[in-house]
């Protein structure tokens, strides 16, 4: 049967705003995909665990305090060493645009501001899966 | 990736995977299935459920992190509902488990029900199969906020906890169909706050009412949040088991789980081939007739299992 798309929605370090985040999930849920949502400041090895026991096709980072820059790459690290490196790695909330070739250098494969339209970003995951199933 | 040698290995990874062919039910899962089910019948599995917000996420991690002291392996599989608009789900359960995430001993799994109402999923039966032949020694199964009637989990564990919450008095008078039914120990969870005596005495006397089985369920007051009166829950889960080893029943829900499985799969596979059979071009006509009201859907029934049966 169908492979249903698992997006694991994960917010790394201390910011507690995640209303983005969980916008995103139901964007998500109403394009089909399953939505694991772990909730709020969480450690990059906590999530890559998640990702690891949940099966997931893909990791959507939200960061909010300014950290991305250590805590998106530290999570990309985490599922390499798991041997998750197939797994899609995408990040939001409030990021620099210059921070966005550095994200891309280490493992974020699209990174999306405020104002993305939903369907932006729910088309971007549905043609950028990849891992073998 | 080796998915049946690292399931029967305990990798988490292959563990995933494996929940994942299950689940979507891909080709290769028929195959690690017959490879694993030997190594199955030896995890002692227990059914949660109870209405939405009664506080089972959070009592299923305590307990999960209770259970898992002394190299014991726990394996959780929490089930939320999957949209029947859209396919998709938010499976929410993890947001209150996070405490046991990075515990060795400790695997979670969501599941969407995707399209099934009885409370779990259809893969679940089978998911529970691999964390078994995983080496894991509890396999606590978390349904979705159920009302009264979702009572499939009770057809896939030895032991059923309902879970309640103080305030429920009227509620539980309107469950007494149903899950009140299939509950083996009950919880009033959230005992710190108003109400919890009223509801735990409530509970009891439905309870008495129904035990002729010879076990007599417990009613317990604990705080999940709290983190108070796990040990209870656990002693209590332990007891059915012993009462249930001792009576021979723990064998004949064995037997009866193994008739299930290859019920399932006869049903899964019944229903994808008749429902193949209606695509078929030939059966088109028939089925405009049955919309203009010119036959009858009893009618093709019986022309679809005669042609059926005489092809098969």
């Amino acid at each position: 049967m169908e492979h249903k798309i698992r997006v694991l929605v994960a917010k790394p370090g201390l910011d507690g705003h995640d209303r983005g985040a969980k916008v995103l999930a139901r964007a998500f849920m109403e394009a089909g995909m399953e939505v694991i949502y772990t909730g709020i400041r969480r450690t990059p090895e906590q999530i890559a665990e998640v990702a690891r026991q949940e099966d997931v096709d893909v990791v959507a980072l939200s960061c909010l305090s300014g950290a991305h820059n250590t805590l998106f790459p530290k999570v990309v690290d985490l599922l390499r060493e798991k041997g998750m490196g197939d797994v899609l790695v995408v990040g939001g909330g409030v990021i620099p645009d210059e921070d966005v070739p550095f994200l891309k250098a280490h493992g974020i494969e699209e990174v999306f501001g405020p104002g993305t339209p939903l369907a932006t970003s729910v088309e971007y995951i549905r043609t950028h899966v990849s891992r073998e199933a | 990736m080796d998915v049946r040698a690292g399931v029967l290995a305990g990798d988490t990874r292959s563990i995933a995977r494996a929940i994942s062919w299950v689940e979507n039910d891909d080709p290769r899962a028929a195959e690690l299935i017959r490879g694993i089910y030997p190594s199955t019948g030896r995890a002692y599995i227990v059914g949660l459920t109870g209405s939405p917000g009664v506080g089972k996420s959070t009592l299923v991690s305590r307990m999960a992190a209770l259970m898992a002291t002394g190299r014991r392996k726990v394996g959780v599989l929490a089930v939320d509902p999957t949209s029947p608009f859209s396919g998709g789900a938010i499976l929410g359960d993890r947001v209150r488990m996070f405490d046991v995430t990075l515990s060795p001993n400790v695997y979670i799994r969501s599941m969407g029900t995707r399209g099934s109402l009885g409370g779990i999923s259809s893969a679940t039966r089978m998911a529970s199969r691999v964390l078994d032949a995983a080496g894991f020694d509890w396999i606590l199964i978390e349904t979705v906020g159920a009302g009264q009637s979702e009572v499939d989990v009770h057809d896939v564990a030895y032991t059923t906890v309902v879970v309640m919450a103080p305030g429920m008095g009227d509620e539980i008078q309107a469950m007494k169909a149903g899950i009140m039914e299939i509950g083996d120990v009950f919880v009033v969870n959230k005992a710190d706050r108003d109400g919890a005596d009223r509801t735990a005495a409530q509970v009891a006397s439905i309870v008495q009412l129904s035990s002729d089985s010879g076990w007599h369920p417990p009613v317990l007051k604990v705080s999940a949040e709290l983190n108070q009166g796990i040990e209870s829950v656990l002693e209590a889960i332990g007891q059915h088991r012993s009462w249930l080893e001792q009576s021979g029943k723990l064998d004949e829900a064995k037997a009866s789980m193994a008739r299930r499985d290859v019920l399932e799969i006869l049903r899964a596979r019944l229903t994808e081939d008749l429902r193949r059979q209606l695509d078929q071009p030939a059966l088109q006509e028939k089925l405009n007739k049955v919309a203009n009201r010119q036959s009858d859907p009893y009618t093709v029934v019986d022309t679809v299992f005669e042609q059926y049966w005489r092809k098969t």
